[in-house]
């Protein structure tokens, strides 16, 4: 049992390891910076980021009287997770892509020259059908990753052994059944990976959206204090997406392992 | 008296990738009465998985019929169960689950299901009641929580077969069911098997390339080969070059697979089919079962 306890510390240490060099060398390199020039505003020292994040969560903002990291976090959150919401839309569509070739005929070459569209390129389009709300941003997220969860999806169902699907048929199970009681449950966890593994993609578009039109959000605070060059607040705030997302990641990974145990378990 | 089964005059032909049609399954011709386990054998690649395929109704003949009950076979049904050699259970679902599947399935669709919870919830004790006796009788009732994986490849097999027979098919399907087990676990699923059949009065079509278990297994043994001849210049594709009773009773004791009689039988069937060396003509098969029939195109076989 003492071999577990030690391994655990050991591990705990190698994982923050790079985190902890990171940090340090950044340090050093803000540090030499400043003793050639104290007024740097390009890497500012550890001490003036925390101040910068200090002043953006925990201090009202002087003339709306909010808290912007939490306003900013709440905007661009509600944009992701309805984003989220409409790719259960995109599994369904891959789902049923996957297990009627008549479906699959109709919509994959079609799915699959959207996905080839650079999203970013229809952005000023988007910005003139939808007008600057929130639709045109939560659509350039849907127009980067729908096709590509939709097509994914569709190529675990067909990666399922045919003999599961002849077998559910000999035994009684209709074409809703076998989608629903048979293959979703069995493409789940891997659908759910893939889709963490987007939420990059969509925060990337998230963040293209809202660097054009908003009133609030991560990636809007961003581009507006970009001007000043204000760095000790530009780095919380990308630090802070970044643990966001890690964070999403992760839950999403656990849930995954927990609920799927026959998955992990392979 | 009708047959359960009943194929005629089936052609199957494939394209190549080259775009070139060959035949598979040249003319078979079969009956087959309920009660009988009908075991398959023959050389690989003679279309034994072909045939079974056309009974499941997974794939449609090139020409000729299929009927099931007078009925043309078009799809997988209900009354055709079937036990695959791999990828026989639905890996999400824990044994008990996967052996209630289709009696869940079959009384409540999805959409039903889900209005009707409180119906389905009083159901599902009935079907998980029954589905433990058949997990009882297939001796695994202390795995009902368990998941596939954690299942050995035999005790899957077994849970593949109640799985199927809880549906109590009119027959039952198996393409090769023993061939991934280790020899042991094999002789000990042969057993269960011929116990399966001996109590439940069942109709088995049984694909296999082991003669032994064929001949063991069988009451009626098929043997299906590419390796004859016929006056047909262009002569492709497998028949039924031999049907025949396996003496005896039924089921066979265990000691059966060491008599005289089935290496006879054994030696038999090796001669009449798996020596691509030694042909015979379609006028020499033994098809001298009582429910054995051909039709024959004279392009094959002219007697004159």
């Amino acid at each position: 049992m003492k071999d577990s306890k030690y391994k655990k510390i050991t591990n705990f240490l190698l994982a923050s390891s790079l985190f902890v060099l990171a940090i340090i060398a950044y340090a050093i390199t803000a540090h030499v910076r400043h003793k050639e020039n104290p007024k740097d505003k390009l890497v500012p020292t550890i001490s003036q980021i925390i101040d910068g994040f200090q002043r953006v969560a925990f201090e009202p903002d002087r003339r709306t009287d909010e808290y912007r990291l939490v306003l900013d976090t709440v905007a661009s959150l509600k944009r992701f997770l309805i984003s989220l919401a409409f790719l259960v839309l995109a599994v369904l569509l891959g789902l049923y892509m996957g297990l009627f070739p008549l479906v699959n005929q109709v919509f994959h070459f079609f799915v699959l020259f959207f996905d080839k569209i650079p999203a970013l390129a229809l952005l000023p389009i988007l910005f003139i059908v939808f007008g600057l709300g929130e639709v045109s941003k939560i659509a350039l997220i849907l127009l980067g990753v729908f096709p590509t969860i939709v097509l994914d999806t569709c190529l675990r169902v067909e990666g399922l052994p045919r003999q599961q699907l002849i077998k559910a048929r000999t035994l009684g199970s209709s074409n809703t059944q076998i989608a629903y009681r048979v293959v979703l449950p069995q493409i789940l966890p891997a659908v759910l990976d893939t889709i963490r593994l987007n939420f990059k993609a969509m925060i990337l578009f998230l963040i293209a959206g809202e660097s054009l039109a908003a009133t609030a959000g991560l990636g809007y605070r961003i581009f507006v204090v970009r001007r000043y060059i204000a760095m000790d607040i530009i780095i919380p705030y990308v630090l802070w997406m970044s643990l966001l997302a890690f964070l999403a990641d992760y839950l999403v990974q656990l849930w995954v392992r927990k609920r799927y145990t026959w998955n992990t378990a392979k | 008296m009708t047959h359960l089964l009943h194929l005629e005059d089936v052609y199957v032909r494939y394209t190549n990738p080259k775009g070139v049609e060959f035949t598979v399954l040249n003319d078979i011709d079969l009956k087959v009465s309920s009660g009988e386990f009908v075991s398959v054998v023959g050389p690989s690649g003679c279309g034994k998985s072909t045939l079974l395929r056309l009974i499941l109704g997974s794939e449609p003949p090139t020409s000729g019929k299929v009927h099931f009950e007078g009925q043309t076979i078009r799809e997988p049904g209900r009354n055709r169960g079937i036990v695959f050699q791999k990828y026989s259970l639905f890996p999400h679902l824990t044994v008990l689950d996967n052996v209630i599947y289709g009696l869940d399935a079959e009384a409540f669709g999805f959409v039903e299901g889900l209005f009707r919870p409180f119906k389905r919830r009083q159901a599902r004790k009935e079907f998980l009641e029954e589905g433990r006796a058949y997990l009882d009788r297939v001796g695994l009732l202390e795995s009902a929580d368990k998941f596939p994986h954690q299942l050995s490849g035999g005790m899957q097999q077994r849970v593949a077969i109640a799985q199927s027979l809880i549906m109590k098919p009119q027959i039952l399907l198996m393409d090769e069911p023993f061939g991934a087990l280790d020899d042991s676990t094999r002789q000990e699923m042969q057993l269960f098997m011929l116990e399966c059949w001996d109590k439940a009065d069942m109709t088995v079509f049984f694909v296999t390339h082991d003669l032994e278990e064929a001949c063991f297994l069988g009451s009626r043994v098929l043997l299906l080969s590419q390796f004859y001849e016929s006056d047909n210049p262009h002569q492709e594709g497998s028949k039924i070059v031999t049907d025949i009773a396996v003496p005896g009773e039924h089921p066979k004791p265990t000691a059966y697979k060491y008599s005289p009689e089935m290496n006879q039988l054994i030696e038999k069937i090796r001669r009449e089919g798996l020596n691509p060396q030694q042909r015979q003509h379609m006028k020499d098969f033994d098809l001298s079962h009582r429910d054995a029939f051909r039709t024959v195109d004279p392009k094959d076989w002219s007697p004159s």
